[in-house]
């Protein structure tokens, strides 16, 4: 008796402990994976080519699906925090992101020549000008408490044509070796430049939760905020904090994005992005009412919907309707993850186990 | 005697991952009778009543259902049956009128008819003698008239079964014998009532048979007049009453004036008045007075829960300021607030994250507590107050009520208090982990710690405090200690004390 409840327990685990929240967007990518190779056995293949400046970089459909995500992922991280703790979304990162960038491009364009200080420059202005209207958001949020949505539709409305006014309304192309290497590869290292930074952005955010108790005190704030505050948790500031983490986030995914294209257009910069990552952060697993968060989540949900938009590309679907297919896909992964399926799923594994149970204990008692 | 029979349940199993929530359970409840469920949290009742209900579905046994076997797999199901459930927390939509809770979602067609309902509304209302009208918001209604609507609904539903599920922790004395008159109106009608409660006064004061679960077996079935009330408590609890009798005979030593460790002179906040108070080192003092009296609107001022708008404070007699949470936290004050689903448990966190999470405000924000650390920490809580989790990382929310309590009260314990402020620490939880906590709180005072202990029941403070604030009106109207601790002196002073001001 005692044995059959442990088993029970292992298989359930594996089920809905073991993966927790990643189980969903784990069994995404591999479904993605075994579909890509049925299709294309060739379509993983990663080899080495020699790019316009000579030198030797990874090559192959999964190298630019991870590579083209790096902006989502990181706007995903930053978007998991505030979803966490304010139980609602930022809907300014996209423009938000155009305003860093122009920063980030003002900067570069001042100085005659653009070396190396001139781009840290740059970016910590960016950072410090994303930060500031991260904490414009979360003042609204955390002070004013108006819902999430509300209060950064301002910024959405009203951020593209405050990056219009940083540079005149122009679009400066800047160029240069350092900003190339940015927005693709350094060389001698074959492995393109934004999917280090989403490295170094996941390490800096893994010791930050490692080093400060910022994870559970976000997650108390977003569970209870009441019961968080009378266990002198400051809730407001935890809700600024995650927009201010949000809008480092905001920069670094501009900066990225300016370093790819080598100009600043402040109407197309990461275009209609918000709502990739306010998807990411759900496809991952997290509640999008707050509390539980897991950032790997995020990440993974980032790379689902980029691998989705790549694989429907190199099946010749039309750019005018991949959209379209990527709402089906994302509807049955949104309903697969959804409550209801999940109780009946456990429900149905219940059953399961306990028939076997049954049929183990009459074969038992007729040996 | 047969036909009697309204609801019988037989060889009632349920099961949930690693546990068994009930064995082999029997419960017969019989037309016009008020029949008390009784057992410890985690006893089996509320799994019981959810499987009646139709929000658990049974893994073995059966359920009949006036002699025929009813299959209950939804809440329609249970309505189908004849089964209705009013419950702790009200359902209804507070911002509709009387007649339309009573009405909602039972209308066979789409259209409206709000005439015919308000009037249909006005004879119920009239007939069960409750006091409200049809067109009044029911959320300008007493508590105990919309638990009194809610049972109106059910009763109007042609319900036979009604599942009362402590339906009386909200409510005053005056509203529960109202709400007790509505009961036994609807046994003189033949509706069998099931009522849970933790109030084992009321049990006695209404029902007519009592049922006693535990750890999810059936203890036994009782007529309530051969079962003293020690009795009952004695089989809930599953241990004979010596210990119980022990604390209660303790008798309440004054105790020896310490250092003073708290002191408040004209403390007010945003919802309570100017008060004086203080309190010495390893004192349990508590503060008592009906509900709406100041008494937890006092001590959340004590630990700037609300907005302190003045007044002076000093902590071993040094003036301090405490506005905020944490700036009482930070001066050795710990406050297990009133509303533990609300102000207490963050549900979805571990136990482990829940134990840890007031000292880890009080680290601050740079000096997280390690994984290793914490779960250490949350071992030798679990161990210390024997709270009952499946693990440690078992979410807080899906442990019964009295080990909710207990994870908060080692969140507390753990960041070692001067001064503890326990405002209903024993609500809607077991005689057992009561008991438990009540011998908590005087081993604490012998350590050296000030306890302030709040409890509805004046018993139990009689027990535990050497001193009691009695509050009326929103202001302290008395103080009793000594020989004036008693329950008529308690009595007389909540009723007609004279305010400490005028006096």
């Amino acid at each position: 008796m005692k044995d059959n409840t442990k088993k029970s327990f292992d298989i359930k685990s594996i089920f809905r402990g073991g993966l927790g929240q990643l189980t969903i967007p784990i069994i995404a990518i591999a479904l993605l994976v075994i579909f890509n190779l049925i299709r294309d056995p060739s379509f993983f293949s990663i080899g080495f080519s020699s790019n316009n400046e000579g030198n030797t970089v990874l090559e192959g459909n999964l190298i630019s699906i991870i590579n083209s995500a790096s902006e989502l992922a990181v706007l995903a991280i930053g978007m998991t925090l505030v979803t966490a703790a304010c139980g609602g979304q930022d809907i300014s990162v996209g423009a938000a992101a155009a305003i860093a960038g122009s920063a980030f491009v003002k900067v570069l364009k001042s100085g005659s020549e653009i070396g190396a200080g001139t781009v840290i420059a740059a970016f910590i202005l960016a950072c410090v000008v994303a930060m500031i209207f991260g904490a414009f958001n979360g003042t609204l949020v955390a002070v004013f408490k108006i819902q999430p949505m509300i209060a950064t539709l301002i910024l959405y409305t009203c951020g593209r044509s405050i990056a219009y006014w940083i540079n005149g309304g122009a679009t400066p192309t800047v160029s240069s070796p350092i900003i190339t290497a940015i927005g693709s590869f350094i060389p001698g290292i074959p492995v393109p430049t934004p999917v280090i930074i989403v490295i170094v952005m996941i390490v800096l955010f893994k010791l930050l939760f490692r080093f400060t108790s910022l994870e559970l005190l976000t997650q108390s704030v977003g569970i209870n905020g009441s019961a968080a505050r009378l266990n002198g948790i400051n809730t407001t500031f935890i809700k600024l904090l995650s927009f201010i983490f949000l809008g480092i986030c905001v920069a670094v995914a501009g900066c990225i994005g300016v370093s790819r294209l080598g100009l600043i257009n402040h109407e197309t910069l990461l275009l209609d992005i918000e709502m990739d990552a306010i998807l990411a952060v759900a496809i991952g697993g997290n509640n999008l009412g707050g509390g539980r968060f897991k950032i790997s989540g995020s990440i993974l949900g980032a790379y689902i919907i980029q691998m989705l938009t790549i694989t429907l590309y190199a099946m010749k679907v039309p750019s005018t309707d991949v959209k379209a297919y990527k709402a089906i896909v994302i509807v049955i992964l949104v309903v697969i993850g959804s409550p209801v399926v999940k109780q009946k799923f456990n429900r149905f594994m219940t059953q399961l186990q306990m028939k076997k149970n049954q049929t183990a204990v009459k074969e038992g008692g007729k040996a | 005697m047969q036909e009697d029979c309204l609801l019988k349940l037989r060889g009632i199993e349920k099961r949930f991952p690693g546990v068994r929530a009930l064995h082999n359970v029997d419960f017969t409840l019989r037309k016009g009778e008020i029949h008390a469920l009784m057992g410890e949290n985690g006893a089996g009742k509320s799994t019981l009543i959810k499987l009646l209900t139709g929000v658990y579905s049974k893994d073995d046994g059966t359920i009949y259902v006036e002699g025929k076997e009813a299959h209950i797999h939804s809440p329609q199901d249970a309505q189908n049956n004849g089964i209705s459930t009013v419950y702790q927390e009200i359902t209804l939509c507070p911002n509709l009128t009387v007649a339309e809770n009573i009405f909602i979602g039972r209308e066979s067609n789409m259209v409206v008819k709000r005439k015919d309902y308000e009037k249909r509304t006005a004879e119920i209302l009239s007939n069960l003698q409750i006091p409200a009208r049809p067109r009044q918001q029911l959320g300008n209604c007493s508590l105990a008239v919309q638990q009194m609507v809610a049972i109106a609904r059910a009763v109007d539903m042609q319900c036979k079964v009604l599942i009362l599920d402590e339906p009386t922790s909200s409510l005053d004395d005056k509203e529960v014998n109202m709400l007790f008159k509505l009961m036994r109106d609807l046994k003189a009608r033949g509706v069998g009532i099931i009522f849970v409660t933790h109030f084992l006064e009321q049990v006695y004061e209404v029902c007519d048979r009592i049922t006693v679960l535990r750890n999810g077996e059936l203890v036994g079935e009782y007529l309530t007049e051969d079962l003293p009330q020690v009795q009952l408590v004695s089989k809930m609890i599953g241990k004979e009453l010596d210990e119980l009798n022990n604390l209660s005979e303790k008798d309440n030593v004054v105790i020896e004036k310490g250092e003073v460790f708290y002191e408040a002179k004209g403390l007010s906040s945003s919802s309570a008045l100017p008060f004086d108070f203080t309190i010495h080192k390893g004192e349990v003092n508590g503060f008592t007075g009906l509900l709406g009296s100041g008494r937890s609107e006092s001590v959340r001022a004590i630990f700037g829960a609300d907005k302190v708008n003045g007044g002076t404070v000093k902590i071993k007699g040094k003036q301090v300021q405490i506005d905020r949470p944490i700036q009482a936290m930070k001066n050795g004050i710990g406050y297990l607030s009133e509303d533990r689903k609300g102000d207490g448990i963050i549900a979805e966190l571990s136990v482990r994250e829940n134990i840890i999470l007031a000292l880890q405000v009080m680290n601050g924000f740079f000096k997280p507590i390690s994984r290793s650390e914490s779960e250490a920490f949350a071992d030798e809580y679990i161990k210390a107050l024997s709270i009952k989790t499946a693990s440690r990382e078992t979410p807080v929310g899906s442990l019964s009520g009295g080990n909710q309590q207990k994870v908060i009260l080692a969140r507390w314990l753990l960041t070692h208090p001067d001064y503890l402020i326990l405002d209903e620490p024993t609500r809607g939880i077991d005689v057992g982990t009561k008991l438990e906590i009540q011998k908590l709180v005087l081993k604490l005072a012998e350590d050296g710690v000030s306890v302030t202990f709040i409890s509805s029941e004046i018993e139990e403070m009689l027990r535990t405090c050497s001193r009691l604030i009695v509050m009326r009106d929103r202001h302290i109207v008395g103080e009793l200690k000594g020989s004036e601790l008693n329950q008529a002196q308690v009595m007389r002073t909540i009723a007609g004390g004279e305010t400490k001001n005028e006096g």
